[in-house]
């Protein structure tokens, strides 16, 4: 049965706009996930919370598909045998799944049970999450780990990280190659876990959203704002209107500074360091005019429960209104640059190509993800106040290479500029922040924002007076990383940091 | 006069291992100002070549002596190459020794040193950029050695210095030949010397570096002798462009010391005019795809070949 209809059946889960929960057993997760795949649906996040009972455990999994989001539950009790994995459904379950064992000892029936985010700083029988208490100190030493091994004549391995001659954040990349030829590329991420998720339970509720803005930091405001979406829709308020206004304008500017950090990035990894050198400067004056507008560079801690930390002045609007419309036409005449450069091109045209079919069928999602004719955008698909408001236009490619998410990012830059200084213009006259009161026990809410790399889904449940019994924010990165390694494939060595920096995915984000 | 060329001999050497970091910091400024950044001092290269004089070597557990001795083998031949390249006299007594064809030889001892210290700690990285810098090396000798025959045709000799005085001792005569070879002989040196568009000397991404690649390895006073003889290899690479083209305004023939004197403020302004055409060079240029690499010095082989027939066929 269609998506639709499993949602009907669904309890309306608080906040996140059409967002529904739904408990089910073992072979209704695998029936339904088997239905959502075959609808095209996203899968968001997979993850483990404690049952409310506090016996057994709860494995979480949250799509979304046309217009409908669902999480189903399933309960699990720690003798049962390993839950049915979503992998041949949704191949990005795979990683969710493996980090969920190690943090939480809960096995899938999936066939990869190498660890994921477990290095070497706790011992392999003991589960971070599931019992923080007892946790003992890392072992040290970190058992190698077993890399698909590609063999042939002339194929050799390049190990690259997880220190780089950059800097830049840690991740290893494993190369089989064959000449400067990709045969293969293995990630092996989860060198900046920090246990991001554990920290949240030290937190009062009223204040997660500051360690959540700090998850991803070039999301800050996409994580704060799920954040905070989560918990008032726990309590059942609306902010109002100005503060929903003032988000979305703060959400956009995120996005243009990203963006414009990234097409800079871009051409530098191109030899083109001109284009590094003009979005630079672009982008530090977008920087300035958040600080003088918000007075944060990268809108930290500027969306809080209930509102806004601060109203924009009419000084601070002037200031933003000034500089953004003289972005648009100024990104314009370097997107000409880079669009007739003929080295530029020829490096950008065909490198790391995602074909629409394969990006379906690994589930692609965000701005990456609309760049190979992935059309999710939840600004559009699922808005929040303001977006319901705003004409949004959706802005997709169907080539799926690095020239693709390029122009898509192009794209979102012009049509985030419209939408600020829309939204500038337009900005509603109300206080900008009103008292959110702390949610009662057991309250869950969800949050879903759409951050520049692509939907930002945080799950967020309340424990007594006023504490986080769990929150779990989820990055975009989770499913872009494992389509990664297939963009490479076929590829040359040297392409490959221009076609990771045409996705830029988070690794704090991913790794937790 | 043999003092003279003796003087001139010792004055080529200082000069060339002296200016060279200062060649290469003028580059780096020009490059910064096309792009709009503020540039860093022209004096750069020294101070980082002084830093790392200054820093104790950490030298790969598993590699072998050659790897501490080729970069003393690398600046070796670079400042031996310097001596043998006319960039302000003629009359230089080790030119008696070798000619144009050694000299390309002597490039290529250094390259080989180069490769073999990259592979020899065994790091896939150091073994990624030799790998890529004989492929690169293979294709552009030929073109340079086309390069100078064209040269040596027109003046009967293979010598540099020879050659030089022959160009600035003829009557100022538009050469088509030396005008193809010029262009062949631009994008050798762009290959030879790792600047865009077939690599980035500003690179961090290793996966893309093929010079930087090889000095992974290297710290202190090994890289900072590698870093020197990179700048000297592009200020020697500069001087037989120089000596090929643009001869004029060296000091020919057993010329006396005021002439060499004047040699030196020719040779600056020559040098400034050439740093600010590479930079111009490398800023609209992208990097190319590494498979590009034998187009575009193949491109190079082809403007060496039509020099080459050119100069048959119309014997200009």
């Amino acid at each position: 049965m269609p998506v639709r209809l499993w949602w009907d059946l669904a309890a309306p889960a608080t906040q996140a706009a059409g967002m529904r929960r739904l408990t089910v057993d073992a072979a209704t997760w695998v029936r339904a996930a088997e239905e959502f795949a075959a609808a095209d649906a996203h899968l968001l996040a997979l993850w483990v919370a404690r049952a409310p009972n506090q016996e057994g455990f709860l494995i979480r999994a949250a799509f979304v598909a046309a217009g409908a989001g669902l999480i189903l539950e399933l309960p699990i009790a720690d003798c049962d045998p390993p839950y049915p994995g979503l992998e041949p459904f949704f191949p990005a379950a795979s990683r969710m799944q493996r980090a969920a064992y190690d943090l939480w000892g809960l096995r899938a029936t999936d066939p990869d049970r190498r660890p994921w985010l477990r290095h070497a700083a706790w011992p392999e029988d003991q589960y971070p999450l599931r019992n923080p208490a007892v946790m003992a100190a890392g072992t040290g030493i970190s058992e190698a780990y077993r890399f698909v091994r590609v063999a042939g004549d002339g194929v050799h391995e390049i190990p690259v990280g997880p220190v780089h001659a950059g800097i830049i954040e840690p991740g290893h990349f494993r190369f089989s190659i064959v000449g400067e030829k990709v045969l293969r590329l293995e990630e092996h991420l989860g060198y900046v876990h920090k246990g991001i998720e554990r920290r949240f339970t030290d937190f009062p509720i009223l204040e997660g959203h500051r360690l959540a803005a700090r998850v991803s930091g070039d999301c800050a405001v996409a994580y704060a704002w799920a954040y905070c979406q989560a918990l008032e829709g726990m309590v059942g308020m609306r902010v109002p209107a100005r503060a929903d206004w003032l988000r979305a304008l703060c959400l956009e500017l995120e996005r243009i500074a990203n963006h414009l950090g990234d097409l800079g990035a871009l051409g530098n990894d191109a030899g083109f360091a001109f284009g590094l050198a003009q979005f630079s400067r672009l982008k530090e004056h977008l920087l300035r005019a958040n600080e003088a507008a918000f007075g944060q560079r990268y809108l930290f801690d500027t969306v809080v429960p209930g509102g806004l930390h601060a109203d924009l002045s009419q000084s601070g609007a002037h200031t933003l209104g000034d500089f953004l419309s003289r972005l648009a036409p100024e990104v314009e005449s370097l997107r000409d640059i880079y669009d007739e450069h003929g080295g530029v091109r020829d490096r950008f045209v065909g490198a790391g190509r995602v074909a629409p079919e394969l990006a379906a069928r690994l589930g692609l999602i965000g701005f990456a993800g609309r760049a190979s004719a992935r059309g999710l955008d939840v600004r559009i698909d699922f808005p929040c106040a303001p977006y319901t408001d705003l004409a949004l236009r959706r802005v997709t490619r169907t080539a799926g290479d690095v020239a693709a998410r390029v122009a898509v990012r192009f794209d979102e830059v012009q049509e985030s500029c419209r939408l600020s200084l829309h939204i500038l213009k337009s900005l509603p006259s109300s206080v900008h922040r009103v008292e959110c009161p702390p949610p009662v026990q057991g309250a869950f809410g969800t949050g879903l924002i759409e951050g520049w790399r692509g939907p930002i889904f945080l799950a967020l449940e309340a424990g007594a007076a006023g504490a986080i019994s769990r929150c779990h924010p989820h990055d975009p990165s989770w499913q872009n990383w494992p389509v990664l390694e297939h963009a490479i494939i076929g590829n040359i060595v040297p392409d490959f940091p221009l076609i990771n920096k045409s996705f830029n995915l988070s690794y704090s984000g991913h790794d937790l | 006069m043999n003092v003279i060329a003796l003087l001139t001999q010792g004055l080529e050497i200082i000069v060339a291992v002296a200016a060279a970091p200062l060649f290469l910091g003028w580059i780096n400024q020009c490059r910064a100002w096309l792009q709009n950044r503020s540039a860093p001092s022209v004096l750069q290269p020294y101070r980082t070549i002084q830093k790392l004089f200054n820093k104790d070597a950490v030298i790969a557990a598993n590699s072998s002596a050659l790897f501490r001795v080729a970069p003393y083998i690398v600046f070796g031949a670079m400042t031996l190459a310097a001596a043998i390249i006319p960039s302000m006299g003629t009359r230089l007594p080790f030119t008696a020794a070798a000619d144009a064809i050694a000299l390309v030889g002597l490039l290529a001892t250094a390259r080989v040193f180069m490769a073999l210290a990259a592979m020899d700690s065994g790091t896939a990285f150091g073994t990624l950029g030799a790998r890529r810098e004989m492929m690169v090396g293979f294709l552009a000798e030929p073109a340079l050695l086309m390069v100078i025959f064209v040269a040596s045709l027109i003046s009967a000799t293979t010598s540099l210095p020879a050659i030089s005085e022959h160009l600035t001792t003829e009557a100022i005569g538009l050469y088509p030949s030396l005008a193809f070879t010029a262009v062949a002989f631009t994008m050798v040196l762009l290959a030879e010397n790792g600047r865009i568009p077939i690599d980035n000397p500003a690179t961090h991404l290793e996966l893309t570096m093929i010079h930087e690649a090889m000095l992974l390895e290297y710290s202190a006073r090994h890289l900072a002798l590698m870093e020197w003889a990179a700048a000297l290899k592009l200020f020697n690479y500069a001087c037989i462009g120089f000596a090929l083209f643009l001869p004029w305004g060296i000091a020919a023939g057993a010329a006396a010391p005021n002439a060499l004197l004047l040699a030196i403020p020719v040779l600056a302004v020559k040098l400034v005019l050439a740093g600010s055409g590479l930079a111009l060079i490398e800023t609209v240029s992208a990097k190319l795809r590494v498979f590009r690499a034998p187009e575009f010095l193949a491109t190079a082989f082809l403007f060496a070949v039509l020099g080459l027939l050119v100069h048959l066929l119309l014997g200009a």
